[in-house]
């Protein structure tokens, strides 16, 4: 492991800009990744878990974004680096899969030419050499009959060996780094256990730092090495996957658990958290949870907490929590978690 | 595939067959009586019913559909009843006027659309894409005639740059892809590109803005395509709508180059019509509508089968 | 002055609310030149639902579940089946007619912005179908703005607001509303929460629990998430390619599944337990596509129990347990699986 982390953002903001309204999407994170780690983004719609994710690689529409503060990746300033010298990041360094393999892959391309033509792009090598190579890619994740589906067309393939095709694209030079943005929310619950242990395997096969994005519980829970909760733009909790789950500290995760159905719930009524998020398009003081947590003070909407750090490797933005006594490795958790 | 292209070529001979019979009707049921444009007003009425009876005019309509379907196939488009002559060969040289006319036109309109819609599409919401809309749409409103002749105004009067009228020094026919020609065509062309080249800009604009706000060219953004290899993939994204819409308007301009080649006096097919019709020149008339129908009906099929070539989306089956 | 009130129970409590059977839909496909074929989305449907009961249905994409549903709202037209409301036939002489089943049984969608009309105030929306079935215009906004208090939405703040204005988890209370407001007997929500956010599908589904309680209601609930169904669903009705795979109550169901393919679903749900991961995939590959399903048992290309006769003859589901069906020739004693082959890949 180097000393850089694989991703370090300080500060990041990220305001969409229309005639309308200035939506700040992302309203100042501090995020760090090591190599071969897996952090999952927890969050709900509109919690700007994806626009952050879109974020590391500046893949938000271009003259309608806003970007401010400090953001590494894989050693290069998102911030300033060139577009000509970012793209030779994106896909190479840095790849990326979306929720809609149907709507990702481009329709009247096979999906071996798309793979290839990443492989082209990158490697610099032969069409030939870039086929062969997608052939292996295919059969790496475990789509039968490879190389008949080669020749396939997105339309051509059912959803879970679409989003594999897509996976085989993503990986396909190797990256340090993978963006996963809700990969398995459209798939059946069959298809979908497939492709998270798929992702899971590639991921410590690969060496790859993974950043998932998911608004479902188990779906972290299966996956991720550490978990940051995001609300209304905000990280307000982060933590190994098992401390998060076992003992969430922020009211808002503590929430979201108690919202979500799972085998032993039957017959109780559910927790709720009452309300709605704020609207990103006003500007607000304080914890923006305050209006629904049951919990909130006035100090809570004087202004926006800091982090505490209740135990090693954790943060939680809530005057309520208490700092433990040991302070010495600050969000940081092995990813042996 | 091959299965596929047979099966779509052999659904256009009953189209055909349909569209003769149209197009013998309409002539037929049209009122005006051909021979009276033939024959001098004071013509004795036994005359005038020889002449009808030769050229089998006296017969009922189906016997000369018949007749007339069964010359078709033979390659006997009829005699012109002005000139006397065949209508074949007339036709051919005119088929051959109207094909270079309506081919420049059409593909300097669809280059442009392209362009220009590309350009609007890619800068949706700018004051370009604004400038660009509004020329399109200034584009699609202009009349053909209107246009023509300002440009003949502007350019043959007032300028005395190019020539005003025909397709050839001397007022010759015959075509050559030389500069002493080119000159003829500009003026047509340029008249006769206007409309497609509006109503391409308009689809492509909004196809292209369509495209790059799809998923997929995120994708192809993350992970690092160059901006050449994005626009092929843009590009051929857009291609099958793109040819639809262009297949329609290379339709349109065989009936616009009816009143261009009339403004402009480009001896050509809509000009042989145009003629036609002022005369009552029956198998000229005949003939010249077939000709176009026809041409519609292959156009169709030939968008349908490249549309079906490069979309993998539309089912070959 | 004409009064929408709740149809009375006519069978009794023994008689259930609905009793569907061999309720199956085949959509023709393909062209004049390659033959006639057809997707068969529900093959032969049968299910029973108790007065005052929620049945679930799960099942993956391809299932049928959502064709079952317009089924059995008589929104398509069936190929073969009937359905029983309470006793009496549906759309039949002598039974209920369509016009009165249809107020009876009401329905709500996962898509909660594209099932309301855009045009109209959240208010009239609800009072729209009270007003179709004769009820004064005052009289059915007055009932709308209690329906909207009953769904969790105040009405003076809601009322005359537009669907596009409210929320993804506001709209759905406005379809729940839309529902109640012909006094139905009969809900069937199909993914009522699936295209809502964690916290706001916690609140709807004890909105929708409550409602139950309050109005007397019996629910069909659809849905793809196990955690829902097994939360909300007294029984428990899993589909698998247009046919039903087991039916049962839901602790059967959920602690006991007989059908390998409810296993493996069940099993397919993440674990909860960072600490104790899932390592095995249940099964491999996607649901074949409904077009061209395999021989015998739908699921025996997928299953690891099946055998010869798997692939030879179709399991009828076959009772298991107290009110607990399968149709699999592997927990049906008599069916002549032990004595089958295994299969050869």
């Amino acid at each position: 492991m180097t000393g850089q982390p694989l991703v370090r953002a300080r500060g990041l903001r990220v305001s969409f800009i229309s005639r309308e309204a200035t939506v700040t999407a992302v309203n100042g994170i501090d995020l760090d990744l090591d190599e071969g780690e897996v952090l999952c983004i927890l969050g709900e719609s509109g919690s700007g878990k994806s626009v952050t994710l879109r974020a590391l690689l500046r893949l938000n529409p271009k003259g309608k974004t806003v970007m401010t503060g400090a953001l590494a990746v894989a050693g290069h300033d998102i911030m300033t680096i060139p577009d000509g010298r970012l793209s030779a990041v994106r896909g190479k360094v840095v790849s990326m899969i979306f929720q809609e393999p149907m709507t990702a892959l481009d329709p009247v391309f096979t999906i071996g030419y798309q793979i290839a033509e990443t492989l082209i792009r990158h490697e610099g090598i032969s069409r030939r050499e870039a086929d062969r190579r997608a052939l292996e890619l295919l059969e790496l994740v475990q789509i039968p009959s490879a190389r008949r589906r080669l020749g396939a067309y997105p339309h051509e393939l059912s959803g879970g060996l679409r989003q594999r095709a897509m996976i085989a694209m993503a990986i396909s030079c190797r990256p340090k780094l993978l963006l996963a943005d809700e990969p398995t929310t459209a798939l059946d619950a069959t298809v979908q256990i497939q492709i998270l242990l798929l992702l899971r395997s590639l991921q410590q096969e690969l060496g790859m730092g993974v950043i998932f994005v998911t608004h479902d519980l188990g779906v972290a829970g299966e996956i991720a090495d550490r978990i940051a909760v995001m609300y209304a733009g905000r990280i307000v909790e982060l933590g190994s996957t098992v401390d998060v789950m076992r003992q969430p500290f922020h009211p808002y995760t503590q929430g979201l658990m108690g919202a979500t159905v799972h085998s032993g719930t039957r017959g109780k009524r559910l927790t709720t958290i009452p309300g709605a998020p704020p609207d990103l398009r006003f500007p607000f003081e304080g914890c923006a949870f305050a209006p629904r947590c049951s919990h909130a003070s006035d100090a809570c909407r004087e202004s926006m907490p800091a982090f505490r750090h209740p135990g090693p490797g954790r943060a939680v933005r809530c005057i309520r929590v208490e700092d433990a006594e040991i302070k010495h490795s600050p969000k940081r958790v092995s990813a042996m978690a | 595939m091959l299965f596929y292209i047979v099966r779509r070529v052999v659904y256009v001979i009953p189209i055909a067959l349909a569209v003769s019979l149209v197009c013998f009707l309409l002539v037929h049921i049209a009122p005006g009586d051909p021979i009276d444009a033939m024959v001098q007003p004071d013509t004795p009425q036994e005359v005038i019913d020889r002449v009808r009876s030769e050229y089998g005019l006296d017969r009922p309509l189906p016997v000369q559909f018949g007749l007339w379907l069964a010359k078709l196939v033979q390659g006997d488009f009829g005699t012109s009843l002005i000139k006397g002559r065949p209508v074949l060969p007339d036709l051919v040289s005119a088929s051959g006027a109207t094909f270079v006319l309506a081919c420049t036109g059409g593909l300097l309109g669809v280059l442009a659309g392209c362009i220009l819609g590309g350009i609007a599409g890619v800068y949706r919401e700018s004051w370009l894409d604004r400038v660009l809309l509004g020329t399109a749409v200034a584009g699609v409103s202009v009349p053909h005639y209107w246009l023509g002749m300002v440009m003949v105004i502007i350019f043959s009067v007032n300028l005395n740059l190019l020539p005003a009228m025909g397709s050839g020094p001397g007022g010759s026919t015959a075509w050559a892809w030389d500069w002493a020609h080119l000159r003829y065509l500009i003026l047509p062309s340029v008249t006769l590109a206007v409309i497609p080249a509006g109503i391409v800009t308009r689809t492509v604009r909004g196809l292209v803005s369509d495209i790059i706000s799809q998923d997929y060219i995120t994708t192809l953004r993350g992970k690092g395509l160059r901006r050449a290899g994005i626009v092929r993939h843009v590009v051929l994204n857009a291609a099958p709508t793109v040819l639809a819409v262009v297949g329609l308007q290379l339709a349109n301009l065989m009936g616009g180059s009816i009143l261009v080649e009339t403004v402009f006096a480009w001896p050509g097919t809509g000009m042989m019509l145009n003629t036609a019709i002022f005369q009552r020149d029956l198998p000229v008339l005949q003939a010249t509508t077939l000709l176009l129908a026809l041409f519609f009906v292959v156009l169709n099929l030939v968008v349908d089968l490249i549309q079906t070539a490069i979309d993998p989306r539309i089912s070959r089956r | 002055m004409p009064e929408l009130e709740q149809a009375p129970d006519r069978g009794g409590p023994a008689q259930p609310l609905l009793i569907v059977k061999g309720l199956a839909k085949h959509f023709p496909i393909g062209s004049v030149f390659r033959g006639r074929q057809v997707v068969r989305a529900v093959d032969g449907l049968d299910l029973t639902i108790a007065k005052r009961e929620t049945l679930g249905i799960v099942g993956e994409s391809g299932c049928g579940k959502s064709t079952a549903s317009r089924l059995i709202m008589s929104l398509i037209a069936p190929t073969a089946g009937e359905i029983v409301f309470d006793g009496e036939h549906v759309g039949t002489a002598g039974g209920i007619s369509l016009k009165e089943y249809r107020r009876q049984v009401q329905m709500v969608f996962q898509d909660s912005y594209s099932s309301l009309n855009p045009r109209l105030t959240i208010e009239e929306s609800i009072a729209y179908g009270p007003r179709v079935h004769g009820i004064p215009h005052a009289k059915a906004v007055a009932r709308a703005k209690e329906l909207l208090e009953a769904v969790g939405l105040a009405p003076g703040q809601y009322a005359r607001r537009f669907p596009h204005e409210l929320s993804g988890g506001q709209r759905q209370r406005v379809n729940i509303a839309r529902a109640l407001a012909l006094l139905p007997r009969l809900i069937i929500l199909d993914e009522p929460v699936s295209a809502l956010d964690k916290s706001v599908e916690a609140q709807v589904l004890n909105l929708l629990l409550d409602l139950k309680e309050q109005f007397g209601l019996t629910y069909l609930f659809i849905s793809h998430d196990l955690n829902v169904v097994e939360h909300v669903a007294d029984r428990v009705l899993v589909m698998y390619l247009g046919k039903v795979a087991e039916v049962g109550p839901g602790d059967a169901i959920f602690r006991r599944p007989a059908h390998p393919y409810t296993s493996a679903l069940l099993a397919s749900r993440p674990s909860m337990d960072p600490t104790r991961r899932r390592t095995e995939p249940p099964l491999s590959g996607d649901p074949p596509n409904p077009i061209d399903p395999p021989s015998g048992c739908r699921f025996r290309t997928r299953c690891a129990l099946a055998r010869d006769i798997c692939a030879n003859s179709a399991p009828d589901l076959a009772e298991i347990g107290h009110a607990h069906s399968a149709a699999c020739h592997a927990v049906v004693p008599d069916s002549g699986y032990a004595d089958s082959r295994r299969m050869v890949a």
